[in-house]
């Protein structure tokens, strides 16, 4: 036994030993730079690419942009300023800033009517975005469009009111017959509506436009980055509903309604928006009465909701195939009627499911709004080709310019594009 | 016993069409149809007057008028004598040229800047959202403008190339980038290539036929056959043999600064580059998205079965993940094919002479034919539209789930 004392002499320790920390390897800044970028060969050397890729990148731009000019009146101005160094001629942005954001005709004692309007857009579209404010603030978005038009084109007050007139008399109609028979309130609205548009018609004198207390600009003296926002907005806002009949159209069981609509999507989706802009200038005069004079701006608002309008169909129709069987089966089994079914169970939940794809299209239809400059509209693309690039003070200044126009674009539609993905994360409910 | 009885039948009354289900949605349908037919008859006796007060007529003849204006970029012969159709067919090869380029460089982005966005590395990751969210938030027809504005602004005139010191240089001494496009150097046809390149064409057949054999081989009877070595040996070696065998009848014409221009070689026009580079990078920046999302919708545990199976990392991505990753991939992906088609149509914007220049543009404002220019160029695009999307609805239910 003697030799098993040896073991039996107590080791252990009475105290844990107190915990060594990690291998600086392991910690802190260099394990994270160990793990995310230097953790293979492979990975490093994707590293060094990278971060000679944003340093060639910066070397290009960053000078550039710190060694800016921005108060010349020309670009050989902005040369001799810069005395052969590298710098931007940002110069080109302060002098013609009113004209990128306006066009060159609206009258310029007159901006503060754009902006507003700018600013009111805010207000109304915040109710709309925003599920948390109060629902009384929806009233001023649906008086928004009254004012906005009121405040961009001026003239006579009278047209929008009678215009506003006409859709709250519809309203009320449908808010009265309605509750019983749904087709009954949708067509008495149509026809007051229609009522009070033509009395007013008749009511308003010719005259009323001049010596407004906003004096009338026409259409065609829209431009610049204002163009591309109204024609953004007015165009998003008009092809929601007529997707939502659209989808509704292609869902449905009677075949000449179906076939319409898969027709109208099918078509508009298949042919560039370009061709549709083309049909806007030079074919669509063709197709209204011989005396009438549509301008040219409607004539534009009319071709993109078109277009917008199939592709938020399509997006709807995704939306709508979504929803479970059991959703339609549920409302039949309650007795509601088409329309009920449809308004208080299939299409809020259906809408919801589609936001984003909605979102999507809004956004590419924002994009798509520069297209406008192709046929010889001075949006901001146009503006930037047309009148300030053709200008002998500014001709060969396409980098400042095209940054600025890139950077208004990208500014609203990674806006938008943010937007959504809140959205979508504030919506799933994940109990579907 | 009681007897039952049927109930009365009721007599069709006028408000039946209303409230009967079994009459509404014939009534409905009237009356669309009944307000569609007036909405045309409205409109085309609008067209009608329309014309007539412009003395105007719906004709095609223009057609077979000569065009009078010329077209530099064209891969058929075309002069300013030729007719309008034939410009029309110059704007249609050119259309389907530049998509058919963009869809294929597109691709080439739009996975590689996908695949990266999943890496591991932080700052790689980082750089290619920033890629994407770039150029996704851009409309392209700026991206056009500013990659046109590079080719004719930035890069040097050919005569920079002049001298024994030039200010700029030929790269490898074959390309030149110059402001008026990229010359490359053109392949000579000589005698006996059409072997060289029927050769070719077999090789590549042999290489899809070795593969799937060697598919089968592996499903039938679980033996692993060499793919890598053998698909390339397939792919070259015949054709290279046979280049040497018949003394290379295949020579390149590099071009060369002659007067004021380069003479000889291809010339891609800087339009052609600025809009198929546009429409890459943009269309890559949205292709980017679907690749990432088709992998990242194939489940971790997907990963985890195929290496619980004893699969080494290569053929886990093969045999497991890339197939359902594809499934997920390819619709968006040809959706997109289809955007870059219809997108380019903005060739009109940099004087790129595709269908929408040629026949919306120069045919139209020379001979005033709006109606009848539009509705053809609308159709062209349509055909394209409906010829994509039933391939993508022949290839949809060809990878449909088969669910036993």
């Amino acid at each position: 036994m003697a030799d098993t004392h040896a073991h039996s002499v107590a080791f252990a320790r009475k105290t844990q030993i107190p915990p060594s920390p990690p291998p600086a390897s392991e910690t802190g800044v260099i394990k994270w730079l160990r793990q995310n970028l230097f953790a293979t060969p492979a990975n490093s050397a994707l590293t060094l690419v990278a971060i000679w890729a944003i340093y060639s990148i910066l070397a290009g731009t960053v000078p550039w942009l710190l060694n800016g000019v921005w108060s010349t009146a020309s670009l050989s101005e902005c040369r001799d300023a810069l005395q052969g160094e590298v710098g931007a001629c940002f110069s080109v942005l302060s002098e013609r800033w009113n004209q990128l954001l306006y066009g060159f005709k609206y009258p310029s004692d007159q901006y503060w009517r754009p902006n507003l309007a700018f600013l009111l857009l805010f207000f109304a579209a915040a109710p709309v975005l925003f599920f948390d404010l109060p629902r009384k603030l929806l009233i001023f978005t649906g008086l928004y469009p009254f004012i906005a038009f009121w405040l961009i084109w001026g003239g006579s007050i009278l047209v929008p009111i009678v215009a506003l007139l006409g859709f709250v008399a519809g309203f009320v109609v449908f808010d009265r017959y309605g509750k019983q028979s749904f087709a009954t309130g949708f067509f008495g609205a149509i026809v007051a509506a229609f009522v009070i548009w033509t009395l007013g018609g008749i009511v308003i004198p010719d005259t009323a436009s001049e010596n407004a207390m906003l004096s009338q600009v026409p259409s065609r003296d829209l431009g610049g980055f204002m163009l591309n926002l109204m024609l953004g907005v007015t165009c998003v806002s008009l092809s929601l509903p007529l997707g939502i009949v659209l989808a509704l159209g292609r869902q449905s069981d009677m075949p000449l309604i179906k076939g319409i609509c898969v027709i109208f999507i099918e078509f508009i989706r298949g042919v560039p928006l370009i061709t549709l802009l083309f049909v806007a200038s030079v074919m669509l005069a063709y197709f209204f009465p011989p005396d009438s004079t549509v301008d040219l701006f409607l004539r534009v608002v009319i071709m993109i909701t078109m277009f917008s309008s199939a592709y938020i169909a399509e997006v709807i129709r995704g939306g709508l195939a979504a929803l479970p069987r059991g959703q339609y089966e549920a409302a039949d089994s309650l007795g509601l009627d088409y329309p009920q079914a449809m308004r208080l169970i299939i299409l809020p939940q259906a809408l919801k499911i589609s936001i984003p794809g909605i979102v999507n299209v809004a956004v590419g239809l924002f994009k798509d709004t520069t297209l406008v400059s192709v046929i010889s509209m001075f949006d901001l693309v146009g503006m930037i080709r047309g009148p300030i690039l053709a200008s002998t003070e500014w001709n060969g200044v396409y980098w400042e310019l095209f940054s600025f126009a890139a950077m208004l674009f990208f500014i609203v539609c990674y806006g938008i594009s943010k937007y959504s993905q809140w959205l979508e994360r504030r919506l799933a409910t994940d109990h579907r | 016993m009681s007897t039952v009885t049927d109930p009365e039948q009721a007599s069709f009354r006028l408000s039946m069409l209303l409230n009967d289900t079994r009459y509404r949605s014939l009534t409905f349908q009237a009356i669309a149809a009944i307000l569609l037919a007036l909405a045309f008859w409205y409109l085309g006796n609008n067209l009608i007057q329309n014309l007539r007060a412009a003395g105007l007529n719906i004709s095609f003849q223009f057609f077979g008028e000569p065009s009078g204006y010329d077209i530099n970029q064209r891969l058929i012969e075309y002069d300013s004598q030729s007719t309008h159709g034939r410009a029309a067919i110059v704007g249609i090869l050119n259309t389907l040229l530049v998509a058919f380029l963009a869809c294929l460089t597109a691709t080439v982005f739009g996975v590689f800047a996908g695949v990266l966005r999943l890496s591991n590395n932080w700052l790689v990751r980082k750089l290619m959202s920033v890629y994407v969210e770039i150029f996704r938030n851009i409309p392209v027809l700026i991206w056009i403008i500013i990659i046109f504005t590079i080719m004719t602004a930035v890069l040097p005139a050919p005569r920079a190339f002049r001298g024994d010191e030039p200010e700029a240089t030929m790269l490898f001494g074959a390309i030149a980038f110059t402001n008026r496009g990229i010359y490359i150097p053109a392949p000579v046809w000589g005698p006996g290539s059409i072997v060289v390149v029927l050769t070719f064409v077999a090789s590549v057949v042999g290489v899809i036929a070795y593969r799937r054999y060697a598919t089968k081989m592996l499903y039938a009877e679980g033996k692993l056959l060499p793919m890598a070595w053998p698909s390339l040996a397939i792919f070259f070696l015949p054709s290279v043999i046979m280049y040497f065998l018949l003394g290379r009848p295949i020579g390149l014409d590099y071009p060369e600064l002659g007067g004021f221009n380069f003479r000889g070689g291809l010339q891609i026009g800087a339009p052609l580059i600025a809009l198929w580079f546009a429409l890459s990078i943009y269309t890559g920046a949205f292709i980017a998205e679907n690749v990432r999302a088709g992998i990242q919708a194939i489940s971790k545990g997907q990963t985890e079965a195929a290496s619980a199976l004893g699969l080494r990392p290569g053929r886990v991505m093969n045999l497991v993940i890339l197939p359902q990753a594809l499934r997920v991939i390819i619709p968006p992906l040809i959706s997109q094919y289809l955007n870059i088609t219809k997108n380019s149509s903005l060739a009109i914007a940099v004087g790129y002479a595709d269908i929408t220049a040629t026949l919306g543009g120069i045919t139209l404002n020379q001979t005033g034919r709006a109606i009848e220019c539009v509705l053809l160029l609308m159709l062209f695009y349509l055909t394209i539209s409906l010829l994509i999307s039933a391939g993508m609805n022949v290839y949809n239910n060809s990878m449909k789930l088969k669910e036993r």
